[in-house]
């Protein structure tokens, strides 16, 4: 197995909230392939969270390694994993996305204001961030005409792929989804994720993509149940 | 930088709220500078009401008392002193100059002052000024007036014009001297002072609109006309109080001591800057008081803003989980919050600062009438900025307290978006 084709490699995580309490996780191993696309199911309460929080270095294991395209999250400080965050991974959550103070456009191009790279990414194939945006967005079939609009006037589905578009935006190399789709019906469910896949796809942005929701799980490369590799019993 | 536009996007968002939080404490800050304009500039007001006298000189009651009726021209005095005693103190060896002052008659509200020439001569201002003419001359007949800045100002008044004299001091008069009508000869400068609120006349003219009279009214039947009077003998019996100015200043304790000790009347000489000082020192408490409310108010505004902040917090949470998540540091999300402080007191202080201007120009004129102080309308001096720095400062330390929550709780939640 070479280094270079893992996005994601875990070896050894024990994690726990609080000291003395009971590990939420303790993951011998878990590798996940650059341009994968996994999909993390597990009940509630079962760390799925925790664990994309860890990937995504905003809390660090009490013990083990997380590596992120081949950076060990430990060995970098608290900034340098912020700004590391802001480089190379994009978000999307399950409901809340977005700034409500912020118009689409604004939020979609959030990620450009804390990272350079993802700025560069943009402007190195000749686009402004707008038209970016405005690529982004139609791609996740909404018009461009909502680019002023305010968040808090568009539907839950629309807020949902203005998250995707704004998880995507510069290219980042991997994107995380912690149930982006619970807070959808079942018809918007499959329309939202096939466009975020096919846009994956696209970028060859490798997706964890977190949920309870096993009938998404065909569509996926691959599927994981947390329970089957986390030791730690909840 | 784009945090900060962030926050500003952020509070736009909060515009009611925010503008709220940002009038409260606007009012107080106008409240804490309105309070240490006044207390300044009263001071300065009153020291430059008078001065190169050097002492005061009236019938027997406090400093304070004559200083206020005799300078200021607020309040009655208790008596008056005889003419004997004023040509007395006028023939002491030591007196340069003297002025007498007689008191209790008004037009239109402003106080009536007889004199004598040397009044235009001696009396003198802010640190040294004399009275100057802007139109006119001095009165030079028995009913000719000078009137001060204020009066011709506010009664469109011009030389030539004659003015009808109102016994008392009420602003409101039922008696008066209608019969023996004043001619404006002269119009003084504007001195910011109660000067500029007096109506000026001679000694012989206060005597000859009250001859006839009889405790404080007129004696039925002994009705004597303008002409007349001008022929009986208008030396005055009594005034309320007189300026003297000394050859030198060192001798006016033996002065002072010649008079208050003077025999045949109970009459007191003051030293205007002692007075002054007494006048000021019966107000500190006062000015204190005020001044820690008005710091009290600034406070409270400002807890006002942190529990807005506080309450504001749990919504927001959400909000730094996406931030932290598109790569926000922890100190992102505390300067967010403390920028937000700062833009609130900042834009409350210059709304305070505008406030306070437009309440000055509206208070002015009621405060010169009411108050006799002179307040002149200034730029924020020092002592203004560091009071205004104090506010913002406190309001900043303040915005740390919900700022280092969030901070916490962004460190805490991580990107779990807490409902
Ligand atoms: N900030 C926190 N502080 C302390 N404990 C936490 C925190 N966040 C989560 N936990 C605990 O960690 C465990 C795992 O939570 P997590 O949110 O990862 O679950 P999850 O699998 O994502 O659940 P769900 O499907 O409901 O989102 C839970 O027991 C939860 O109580
Ligand atoms: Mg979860």
């Amino acid at each position: 197995m070479s280094i270079e084709t893992d996005a994601i490699k875990i070896q050894n995580l024990s994690f726990h909230w609080r000291m003395g309490d009971a590990a939420v996780l303790d993951l011998p191993e878990l590798h996940i392939k650059r341009g994968e696309r996994v999909f993390i199911k597990g009940a509630s309460g079962s760390g799925k969270s925790t664990l994309l929080s860890l990937i995504g270095g905003v809390l660090l294991p009490q013990s083990g390694t997380v590596s992120v395209l081949d950076q060990r999250l430990n060995e970098l400080s608290s900034a340098k994993r912020d700004s590391f965050r802001a480089e190379h991974i994009g978000f999307i959550f399950q409901m809340f996305n977005l700034i409500p103070y912020l118009p689409v456009i604004d939020n979609v191009l959030l990620p450009c204001r804390f990272s350079q790279r993802r700025k560069h990414n943009i402007e190195k194939r000749g686009f402004t961030l707008k038209d970016e945006a405005v690529r982004l967005l139609e791609h996740l079939d909404l018009s461009t005409e909502m680019l002023q609009r305010s968040v808090t006037e568009l539907s839950v589905g629309q807020q949902q792929r203005v998250a995707a578009a704004r998880a995507l935006i510069g290219g980042p190399e991997l994107v995380i989804a912690d149930e982006p789709t619970s807070a959808l019906d079942a018809d918007r469910r499959s329309g939202f994720l096939q466009l975020l896949l096919k846009e994956c796809f696209e970028q060859d942005t490798t997706l964890v993509f977190v949920s309870h929701d096993s009938a998404l799980e065909p569509q996926f490369d691959r599927g994981i149940q947390l329970a089957d590799i986390n030791r730690a019993i909840n | 930088m784009h945090i900060l536009t962030l926050a500003i996007k952020s509070m736009l968002n909060r515009k009611f709220t925010i503008a709220l939080t940002i009038f409260s404490i606007a009012l107080s800050i106008m409240l804490l500078l309105g309070v240490e304009r006044l207390r300044n500039d009263a001071r300065e007001s009153f020291a430059n009401t008078i001065s190169g006298t050097d002492l005061i000189v009236g019938a027997r009651s406090g400093p304070v008392q004559l200083l206020l009726y005799s300078v200021f021209r607020i309040g009655n005095p208790t008596n008056n002193i005889s003419w004997k005693s004023y040509e007395e103190i006028k023939d002491q060896r030591l007196v340069a100059w003297t002025v007498p002052l007689s008191l209790g008659d008004s037009h239109h509200g402003f106080r009536v002052l007889g004199t004598n020439l040397d009044y235009f001569r001696h009396y003198h201002y802010g640190g040294g000024l004399a009275l100057e003419f802007a139109k006119g001359a001095p009165f030079a007949d028995v009913y000719d007036a000078v009137i001060g800045a204020d009066v011709a100002k506010e009664l469109n008044y011009n030389l030539g014009q004659e003015v009808v004299l109102a016994h008392g001091t009420g602003e409101v008069s039922f008696v008066r001297h209608d019969d023996k009508p004043f001619r404006i000869v002269g119009i003084l400068s504007k001195t910011g002072t109660p000067v500029d609120r007096t109506v000026h006349v001679s000694l012989e003219g206060i005597e000859a609109i009250h001859t006839g009279w009889e405790n404080g009214a007129p004696r039925p039947g002994a009705h004597i006309d303008a002409e007349q009077a001008r022929q009986i003998n208008l030396q005055p019996k009594t005034i309320t109080a007189a300026l003297v100015g000394l050859k030198s200043r060192l001798a006016a304790f033996r002065v002072q001591r010649f008079i208050n000790e003077y025999p045949k009347e109970p009459l007191l000489a003051a030293l205007p800057g002692v007075a002054l000082q007494e006048l000021w020192d019966t107000m500190a408490i006062a000015q204190q008081v005020l001044l820690a409310i008005s710091v009290l108010v600034v406070l409270v505004g400002i807890s006002g803003m942190m529990t807005a902040m506080l309450t504001s917090l749990n919504e927001r949470r959400r909000e730094m989980a996406v931030l932290r998540s598109v790569g926000a540091r922890p100190w992102h999300i505390f300067i967010l919050f403390v920028g937000e402080a700062g833009a609130v007191m900042s834009i409350a202080s210059a709304v305070g600062v505008a406030a306070l201007y437009v309440t000055q120009l509206i208070a002015r004129p009621i405060i010169q009438t009411q108050l006799g102080l002179f307040l002149p309308i200034h730029s924020p001096s020092t002592h203004e900025f560091m009071l205004i720095a104090a506010a913002v400062g406190a309001g900043l330390l303040v915005g740390l307290i919900p700022a280092y929550r969030a901070y916490r709780y962004s460190l805490s939640d991580g990107m779990t978006i807490r409902l």
